[in-house]
């Protein structure tokens, strides 16, 4: 049994991962999934619905689902029981075809006590608000929105932050609704017919009353009124969800439904998209299914018929990969990685086992967030990094990946617990990152260029890695030798050594990386180096690197100082990643106690807190009373 | 005998570690100053310079409190060739020091070679436009031109450093001496009561009121200079042709007769000659469909050199410039969107002019420091690797000696 767990755990864990690729079962009989794959056009890029309803629900709700409570009566032992359950994809359908039952649904997240004070909200949770509960404060939301809009982003405070951010969602909610029909109308298809019967009439009226002739004055007012509520439409409606009609001149025309119908003033007919979406529309509202799932066949067989295979791919490639949540998965696997690893110390018998346990969950875990990583790239067709989202997988997966070889050299879970923090920290980090919105937003012009996202921010992100990992790895050491018995002389030594290659290939790699950023801003903008914020981060980094190397081969610190200069490796990572992008925001008056702010700092403040104690006398140290480490002596460098 | 102990301390690693501390404080220090002083300040304070200052509150008395860029530069710098030549035949030879360490001081002389020689201008072209100049987009002149030959005006151009008041200036070339009277870095228009700059006696400044500014810092702004000058003729000493208004707000150059000839003066951001052309066939600016984001910026321009009968056409967008006679162009700015063409406007570009004949030091340096660490650490690597012996049956913590750890040179 013993020798088997390992691959019992892992190969259970790995049917797990597998078993999140399966697509979910329909609640009801509505085909949402097939609907949730259909491509629409948004950010510049074509998108699965599903990812529409996903980054906007996670912008307006923080979360990438939605519950309810709604039977708080619930039995004690099925706390399950209580919510109401909505996948994002059910919450968008909802909002789009019946939105005064969606204006019910408490789906704002609204958290700055000055903010909720200012609309009258109780200080204390919930925090989640329907759209009618805010309907009376509008007037009030937008006027102090205006107010923040007003100010230098840099010189907004948090409830500046907050009010604007909550009248930005606001927008965003009023806008989806209008995404397949106006808002409020009840059978939209009926509405299309009467359009299309207008259009003859009323186009032959326009011609003679422009000639001056007599005309139809009644078919003439109908298609007026009719053009005014799509011209009104097509400035609302934000998805752009009609594919083009003639994809083979040009498949970037997309319009929404507003600018699809002012067209049909031109072409005469209403673009049959817009058809089927208003079927689905009045057959969802109406609970019928199978109207439902006819009109979305319809659409899918158009697409095919036009030739729409690479966004058809792309909307049901793009829906797995956020149904799988490759990411979330790792961030599970690391969490169990590090329990294993954790026992594996302080276990006396089966610490092999825990180990190979741990190792086995690791290395799955890496699996997972490269499949994830290449997921990604496949998306979007480009390289791993192309924004501070992705920076922060990437900068995971350099160390998981270090954390990794070093597990396989050493097998004394060092590795192991340093791959699994720091793999886990990246990737929560990430997952906040991503509240923000869509994360494979398209990369503005002067970021446009696959050789050196590829060569440059990669370089640079694997140093941010390796310096990570090193930093871990002395908290290690500093943790295990003052608090445990542990820290004996040969792991000492293993630590030591990883320390300082990982040290070694974390100057090569933020050197190299810095100097092919001078070399890409050569040649946008005609300058090697600028001495801008960012710049000058990844600078630090190298120089810092530098400084311990040098240090250590100038035998100016031992074992001790070597851990906790490479302690402050993580400080002076964390400053050039995130700190330098605070950097407008952090000092000026107001912005200071921002959220990411506020975590940087307290990263900040517990590396110093190591390096303090990481500086106690050898007389409190567990491990290094009996056998104090014996300072080198220096060795002439060139 | 005093040489040893020098030789000694420029050679050692200690002094490496304390110069690279102080890197490490200055850089930071200089990147959160850029807050409040903006960048080229910063630069001018912290990076290129011996040492940064700490002005005395409420006086002039500059205390240097820190070593600047070029200091710690220049110690890092002996310190690197002490260190190799006074070891020079002591030692084992190691081809990946060498190259890194070489490497770096390629590296900090070409980027002294760069802020000694580089010079930065932009070049704003509407479509359609031909200019065989590019001007600075900080620094100002003040230009006499005499416009009397139909084929090329002549100009006589004073650096705004020249404009110190009360200073007066004389050039072969010019039928008048110039006596500057007050010269404000930076100033803005107002609407006065009586809408005359005070002491003016000539030209646009009667009509219109300029007061001066606090300069600004950011990069996304610029200061707008404007000087009161007077004329003095100078075949007849001490006559004054009359006290004008010179800025930079002024589109227009005023007209001065002297003696029959016309001249026009100006106070305008400084201009570079080129001995050829650059005309803007076509910008254009692309943006992704549904949104504000920019896809693409370029342009599409035709360079003329006379000298040569040279004539072609060039695009320049992002991340690929234009290198031509000793200048590169890169795409900079952009009007050219829908919004610029239905306002009826001519789409415009801008592009940064560039000169900088120490461009290809860094390119040599980066190449010989990442040939160097790649050649020292793939040696730890292997070094490494063999020390590793099998490891026995045990899958924890081996009970060995650890082994020798490769140190960098022995």
């Amino acid at each position: 049994m013993k020798k088997h767990l390992p691959w019992l755990l892992t190969g259970l864990f790995a049917l797990w991962v597998l078993a999140a690729l399966r697509p979910p079962r329909p609640a009801a009989e509505f085909d949402v999934v097939g609907f949730g794959r259909l491509p629409v056009l948004l950010n510049g890029r074509v998108q699965p619905w599903d990812s529409v309803a996903r980054n906007s629900l996670l912008q307006i709700r923080a979360r990438q689902a939605f519950a309810e409570v709604t039977r708080p009566d619930a039995p004690a032992w099925n706390p399950g029981a209580k919510y109401t359950r909505m996948s994002a994809l059910e919450w968008l359908l909802e909002l789009m075809t019946r939105p005064e039952q969606a204006d019910r649904r408490k789906v704002f997240r609204i958290d700055h006590p000055e903010l909720r004070t200012l609309l009258g909200l109780p200080p204390d949770g919930p925090f989640y608000h329907a759209q009618s509960e805010l309907r009376p404060h509008f007037e009030e939301i937008e006027k102090q929105a205006r107010q923040a809009g007003a100010l230098d982003p840099a010189q907004r405070n948090t409830f500046h932050k907050a009010v604007f951010k909550l009248f930005q969602n606001l927008v965003l909610y009023q806008r989806l609704k209008s995404t397949l029909q106006p808002e409020g109308t009840t059978n939209f298809l009926a509405e299309l017919k009467a359009y299309q019967a207008a259009l003859e009439p009323g186009l032959t009226a326009v011609t003679q009353h422009e000639a001056g002739e007599p005309h139809d004055t009644e078919a003439l007012g109908t298609l007026v009124r009719f053009a005014r509520r799509f011209e009104a439409l097509s400035q609302t409606a934000l998805p752009l969800i009609v594919p083009p009609i003639h994809p083979e001149t040009n498949r970037d025309a997309w319009a929404n439904v507003g600018a699809s119908l002012m067209e049909t003033l031109v072409t005469r007919q209403i673009h049959p998209a817009v058809l089927a979406y208003a079927e689905m529309a009045g057959a969802y509202a109406a609970g019928q299914p199978e109207a439902f799932n006819q009109a979305l066949a319809r659409h899918r067989q158009w697409l095919t018929a036009k030739g729409l295979d690479r966004e058809i791919a792309k909307g049901r490639w793009e829906f797995l990969y956020n149904q799988w949540r490759p990411f979330y998965l790792g961030t599970t696997l690391y969490v169990v990685a590090f329990l294993l690893g954790c026992f594996s110390w302080l276990s006396a018998t089966r610490a092999g086992v825990w180990n190979r346990s741990g190792y086995g969950l690791l290395v799955l875990g890496l699996a997972v967030h490269t499949a994830g990583i290449l997921f990604r790239m496949a998306l979007e067709g480009r390289p791993p990094v192309t924004n501070l989202y992705s920076s922060a997988v990437f900068v995971g997966w350099g160390a998981v990946a270090l954390g990794v070889i070093l597990e396989r050299i050493h097998r004394d879970s060092v590795g192991l617990v340093m791959a699994a923090t720091v793999g886990c920290i990246t990737l929560i980090i990430a997952h906040n990152l991503a509240l923000g919105g869509d994360t494979m937003e398209m990369m503005r012009a002067v970021l446009d260029s696959n050789f050196w996202l590829s060569t440059h921010v990669i370089t640079i992100t694997l140093g941010y890695s390796a310096t990570f990992a090193a930093g871990f790895l002395a908290i290690m050491y500093v943790l295990r030798g003052l608090f445990t018995r542990g820290l004996t002389a040969p792991s000492r030594a293993a630590l030591n050594r990883m320390v300082y290659g990982i040290l070694c290939f974390a100057t090569l790699f933020s050197f190299v990386g810095t100097v092919l950023g001078g070399i890409w801003a050569d040649q946008s903008w005609g300058r090697f180096w600028g001495w801008d914020p960012k710049e000058n981060g990844a600078l630090i980094i190298v120089l810092w690197n530098a400084l311990i190397l040098h240090a250590r081969w100038g035998g100016l610190v031992g074992e001790r100082g070597l851990m906790n200069l490479a302690i402050f490796g993580n400080v002076v990572t964390s400053f050039s990643w995130f700190g330098v992008n605070m950097l407008g925001v952090g000092l000026h008056s107001y912005g200071f106690m921002d959220a990411a702010f506020f975590w940087l700092m307290l990263f900040v403040a517990s590396q110093l807190v190591l390096i303090g104690l990481g500086s106690l006398p050898l007389r409190y140290w567990a491990s290094l009373r009996a056998d104090p480490p014996a300072r080198p002596a220096p060795a002439p460098a060139a | 005998m005093l040489l040893e102990p020098l030789i000694r301390l420029f050679s050692s690693l200690r002094l490496t570690v304390v110069c690279l501390a102080l890197a490490v404080v200055l850089v930071f220090v200089g990147t959160l100053a850029q807050v409040k002083l903006g960048l080229y300040e910063v630069q001018a304070r912290y990076f290129q310079s011996f040492f940064v200052y700490w002005q005395l509150p409420g006086t002039a008395v500059r205390i240097p409190v820190f070593p600047g860029g070029y200091l710690l530069g220049g110690v890092l710098l002996i310190n690197l060739f002490v260190a190799y030549f006074s070891r020079l035949g002591r030692q084992r030879f190691h081809p990946g020091l060498l190259l890194i360490h070489f490497g770096l001081a390629a590296l900090l002389l070409g980027q002294l070679w760069t802020d000694l020689a580089q010079r930065e201008s932009v070049m704003r072209l509407a479509e359609g436009e031909t200019k065989s100049y590019s001007e600075s987009q900080r620094r100002s002149e003040l230009a006499v031109i005499d416009p009397s030959d139909p084929n090329v005006d002549r100009v006589v151009a004073i650096p705004e450093s020249h404009l110190r008041p009360g200073t007066t200036i004389s050039h072969p070339q010019l039928p008048f001496a110039i006596r500057v009277h007050q010269f404000w870095a930076n100033s803005a228009p107002v609407r006065g009561d009586t809408n005359a700059t005070p002491q003016v006696t000539q030209g646009t400044g009667l009509q219109a009121r300029f007061v001066p500014r606090p300069p600004v810092t950011t990069t996304d702004e610029r200061n707008v200079p404007t000087a009161i000058i007077e004329l003095l003729d100078a075949q007849a000493p001490g006559t004054s042709l009359g006290i004008w208004l010179v800025s930079d707000w002024l589109l227009e150059p005023q007209a001065v007769e002297v003696r029959g000839r016309k001249h026009l003066l100006a106070l305008r951001l400084a201009r570079y000659y080129k001995p050829f052309s650059l005309t803007l066939l076509e910008a254009r600016h692309d943006k992704y469909p549904g949104t504000e984001i920019p896809r693409n910026f370029s342009s599409r321009v035709r360079v003329r050199q006379p000298a040569t009968g040279e004539d072609r056409e060039v695009l320049i967008y992002m991340n690929n410039p234009l290198r031509y006679g000793g200048f590169t162009f890169y795409q900079y700015q952009m009007a050219a969107d829908e919004a610029v063409r239905m306002r009826g406007q001519k789409p415009t570009s801008t592009l940064q002019v560039v000169q900088n004949p120490g461009w290809l030091m860094p390119y040599l340096a980066c190449t010989l420091v990442s040939a160097g660490l790649l050649w020292q650490f793939t040696g730890h690597l292997l070094a490494f690797l063999r020390e590793r012996r099998p490891r026995p049956t045990g899958r924890t913590l081996p009970a060995r000696p650890a082994p020798a750890e490769p140190v960098l040179s022995r």
